[in-house]
C-alpha cells in the first residue's frame, strides 16, 4: 500500500500546487533558520578535544582581592589565569603527566628573504603540542631540555611557514624571531581547535597562534603578554623581576592527568601549596584551587552566552510558528478534500488507512522541506560567512569560521524536518480520518 | 442476510434531538432488490448509511451475515464494508483526479489484492457496465450516465454481496435512468442484493419490494409484481466478473 499512498499524495500535490509550495516553503524556512542557529551554536558548543576532555585540566588558584572577586559578573569563579610563581610551580610538579603554561607575546618574524611577519606566537613549555595533539606536517616540538636554559627553537603554523618558506620543509632553517636567530624544529599541519580551548582570552573562536616559542624566552627577553595581564593589589613594579614575583596574573596553566588518582594528587599538591603561601601571607580569600575538564572550563568561560541560547530559542520559535502554519494548511487541505476521504471510507478504507495515507503526504511534504531547507541553510550559512569574511578581510577566525554546513548540520536538518513535520501532521491526519464519511457522501 | 431489529439514530444538537430511524426494523434476503421510499426527510439516506457500516446507531441490533455488526471495530467494519458492500450515490462520487480504471480499482486496492486480480477485475467490471473502451478516461471527460455506470463499476468489481444505491438516477436524464436501472436489474439478477433508495415511484416499481419510509419509521409495505427472480445466485456476478 505505500506505493498507492505515495501515488496519492503526488497526486494531492498536482492538485493543490499552491498550497504544497507554501507548506514546503514554510517548513523549509523554519528548518533553515534552526540548522543555521544551531550550526553556529553547535560550532561554539563544541569541546574541540571531547576524547581526552576528561583528562585535561585547566588549572586555577584564587589569589586574588579578599574584599572582591576577579570577576564580578562570576563572583564563584577565581581569575582564569595564574601569576608567573604560581604557574612555575605547577610546571615543576611531577604529578602530571604533562603540564604546560603559556602566554602570547606580539612577535615579529622574518627569514629566507621574506617581508618581516607580524605574528602572535604563543610562548609555551614543551608538552603543549603533545598534550593538545597539535599535529604536525613536519618535524615536532621541542624537549623539556630546550627549555633550561630556553634554547633558540621554534614551531611555525602551516600558514606562517608557507608566508615565510612557501611551504616547504623548512625543518632545521634558520629565522629572525624579535631579532633573534632561531631554528625551526616543527611545522603544525592546519589546526583550529573551535573554541580555542587552551586560550580563551581574546577570542573563543581565534585560530591558533602563529609560531612557538619555549616560554623561559619570554622572561629572558622580558616579553610582556599580548593577552590579558590582571593585577588586583597595589605593588611595586619597576623590573621584570618585580613583575614575575607579582600577584598579577597573566599565564594560562594546564595539566594532563591520566586518572582518578592523579587527579586527587595534583589536587593536594595544589592545596598544600596554597597552605603554605596562605601561611607566608598570599591567598587572602578562602581556599579555591581548582582543576577544571575542558567541558566545564568551556561553561565556566562562558563560551556560549545567553544571546546566542536566546537566538537558538527564537529559532526554534520560529519553526514553531511555521509548523502551525504548516499544521493550519494541512487542516484546510486534508478537509477541503474531505468528501474524497468519504468516498475512500466508502469504499472499504479505515481509519488507520486513511491516517496512513496522509501521514505519508506529509512524509512527503517534511522530506521535501528538509530538502529544501537544507539547501537555504547551506546558501544562508555561506552567506553569513561571507558577511563575516568581508567584514574581516583576510583574517582567519571570528564567527565567520563556525558557518561551515557540516554532515552534522544536515542530519540535524533532515531528522528536525522529519520529526517536527511529522509531529505536526499527526493531528491533521488524525482529524481527517475521524470526520464521518456520511456527511459528505450526499453533498459532494 | 441483513436483518436490522429496532433500531433507532437520533441526531442531536445542543438543543433538539432528531429521530432519523425510529425503532426501524428490516430484514432483507439474499438476491432481493429492495427500494426504499420516502420523502425527503425520512431518514432514508441514515437508513442506506446505518446499512452500508458509514454511520453508527444508538440502539437495536444491526446483523450483517450473522455478524453483529455493533461489536466491530473501524478496520472490521471496514474490511466488511469493503468485502461485501457496494455503494452507488446520486453524485457519482467519482475521484476526480483518478482515470475511470484507477477509480474502480479504489475498493481493490483496499482489498489487498494482487495487480494481476485488479486488472481482471476492473476489466470485467467495466466490460459489464459498457465502458471498456474508456478505462484512461477521467471522469470530466464522461457524461453523467457515464460517470454513474463508472461508479456500478467500482461497486461491483469487489464482487459485493449488498449494492446500496442512493438516488442513482436522481442527476440522470430519464434515457439514462432507464440504463442504470437495466443495469442494476442485470446485476441483481446475478444474484446481487440490492438496496435501492429512491423518491421515484416508478424506479420503485421496477424493485421485488418497496419500504416506505416516514419520519423514520416504515409506513407501509408496498410490494409491486416482482420481477423474475435472480436466475444467477449469490456467485452469478462474481461468476460474471471473472
Amino acid at each position: 500500500m505505500l506505493g498507492y499512498y505515495l501515488r496519492l499524495a503526488l497526486r494531492s500535490f498536482a492538485r493543490t500546487p499552491g498550497i504544497t509550495a507554501l507548506m514546503v516553503l514554510a517548513i523549509a524556512l523554519g528548518i533553515a533558520v534552526c540548522v543555521m542557529t544551531l550550526t553556529v551554536f553547535h560550532a561554539m558548543s563544541g569541546n574541540p578535544i571531547w576524547w581526552k576532555s576528561d583528562r585535561l585540566y585547566a588549572v586555577t588558584m584564587d589569589n586574588w582581592d579578599p574584599n572582591s572577586p576577579a570577576d564580578k559578573r562570576r563572583p564563584d569563579q577565581p581569575p582564569p589565569l595564574m601569576t608567573y610563581k604560581d604557574a612555575r610551580y605547577v610546571a615543576g610538579s611531577s604529578v602530571p603527566l604533562h603540564k604546560v603554561i603559556m602566554y602570547t607575546v606580539d612577535a615579529t618574524i622574518s627569514g629566507a628573504g621574506s617581508v618581516p611577519l607580524r605574528t602572535n606566537t604563543r610562548m609555551t613549555t614543551g608538552d603543549f603540542f603533545a598534550m593538545f595533539e597539535a599535529p604536525f606536517l613536519y618535524g615536532g616540538g621541542w624537549s623539556a631540555a630546550a627549555e633550561d636554559p630556553p634554547q633558540p627553537v621554534i614551531v611555525l603554523s602551516r600558514e606562517t611557514n608557507e608566508k615565510l618558506f612557501g611551504g616547504a620543509n623548512s625543518v632545521g632553517r634558520v629565522l629572525r624571531w624579535n631579532d633573534h636567530e632561531f631554528r625551526v624544529v616543527g611545522i603544525l599541519d592546519y589546526w583550529f581547535p573551535r573554541p580555542r580551548f587552551y586560550d580563551l582570552n581574546g577570542g573563543s573562536f581565534s585560530p591558533p597562534e602563529d609560531a612557538f616559542v619555549p616560554f623561559a624566552w619570554g622572561p629572558a627577553l622580558s616579553l610582556q603578554s599580548s593577552g590579558n595581564t590582571e593585577c588586583w593589589k597595589p605593588e611595586t613594579i619597576n623590573n621584570e623581576q618585580d613583575f614575575l614575583a607579582s600577584d598579577c596574573v597573566w599565564i594560562e596553566t594546564w595539566v594532563e592527568l591520566p586518572d582518578a588518582a592523579t587527579r586527587e594528587r595534583m589536587q593536594t599538591v595544589l592545596d598544600n601549596y596554597w597552605a603554605e603561601q596562605h601561611r607566608a601571607g598570599r591567598f587572602p580569600r578562602p581556599r579555591d584551587n581548582r582543576l577544571t575538564d575542558v567541558g566545564q572550563w568551556l561553561r565556566d568561560m562562558q563560551v556560549v552566552d545567553n544571546d546566542n541560547r536566546v537566538l537558538v530559542g527564537l529559532a526554534f520559535a520560529f519553526l514553531a510558528v511555521c509548523l502551525i502554519n504548516t499544521v493550519g494548511l494541512l487542516l484546510a487541505k486534508f478537509l477541503n478534500a474531505a468528501a474524497l476521504t468519504g468516498v475512500r471510507r466508502a469504499l472499504g478504507a479505515s481509519r488507520r488507512q486513511i491516517f496512513t495515507q496522509h501521514l505519508v503526504e506529509v512524509a512527503i511534504l517534511a522530506a521535501l522541506g528538509a530538502a529544501l531547507g537544507c539547501l537555504l541553510a547551506v546558501l544562508g550559512l555561506a552567506a553569513v560567512h561571507h558577511m563575516y569574511a568581508a567584514a574581516h578581510l583576510g583574517q582567519r577566525g571570528g564567527y565567520q569560521e563556525l558557518t561551515h554546513f557540516d554532515t552534522v548540520g544536515v542530519a540535524w536538518a533532515i531528522v528536525l524536518a522529519l520529526v517536527a513535520t511529522l509531529a505536526a501532521g499527526l493531528y491533521p491526519a488524525w482529524r481527517v480520518g475521524r470526520t464521518p464519511p456520511a456527511v459528505y457522501l450526499k453533498s459532494q | 442476510m441483513l436483518k436490522m431489529q429496532d433500531i433507532s439514530k437520533i441526531y442531536r444538537t445542543d438543543l433538539i434531538e432528531t429521530y432519523a430511524l425510529r425503532k426501524f426494523s428490516l430484514e432483507v434476503t439474499a438476491g432481493e432488490f429492495v427500494a426504499v421510499t420516502g420523502p425527503s426527510g425520512s431518514g432514508k439516506t441514515t437508513f442506506l448509511n446505518v446499512a452500508g457500516l458509514l454511520e453508527d446507531f444508538d440502539s437495536g441490533s444491526y446483523q450483517l451475515d450473522g455478524t453483529d455488526v455493533r461489536a466491530l471495530s473501524d478496520d472490521a467494519r471496514s474490511r466488511l464494508r469493503n468485502q461485501r458492500i457496494g455503494f452507488i450515490f446520486q453524485s457519482f462520487n467519482l475521484i476526480p483526479d483518478l482515470n475511470v480504471q484507477d477509480n474502480v480499482e479504489v475498493p481493490l486496492r483496499y482489498r489487498g489484492l494482487a495487480a494481476g486480480d485488479r486488472r481482471e477485475r476492473i476489466q470485467s467490471a467495466l466490460e459489464l457496465v459498457g465502458l471498456a473502451s474508456r478505462a484512461r478516461h477521467v471522469p470530466a471527460q464522461l457524461s453523467g450516465g457515464q460517470q454513474q455506470r463508472v461508479a456500478i463499476a467500482r461497486a461491483i468489481a469487489g464482487d459485493p454481496a449488498f449494492l446500496l444505491a442512493d438516488e442513482p438516477t436522481g442527476n440522470l436524464d430519464s434515457l439514462m435512468a432507464r440504463q442504470v436501472m437495466d443495469l442494476l436489474e442485470q446485476i441483481n439478477d446475478m444474484g446481487t442484493t440490492i438496496l435501492l433508495v429512491t423518491h421515484d415511484p416508478e424506479l420503485a416499481r421496477r424493485a421485488q419490494r418497496n419500504v416506505h419510509l416516514i419520519d423514520g419509521q416504515i409506513s407501509d409495505f408496498r410490494a409491486y409484481e416482482p420481477r423474475a427472480a435472480g436466475a444467477g445466485g449469490t456467485d452469478a456476478l462474481g461468476a460474471a466478473l471473472a
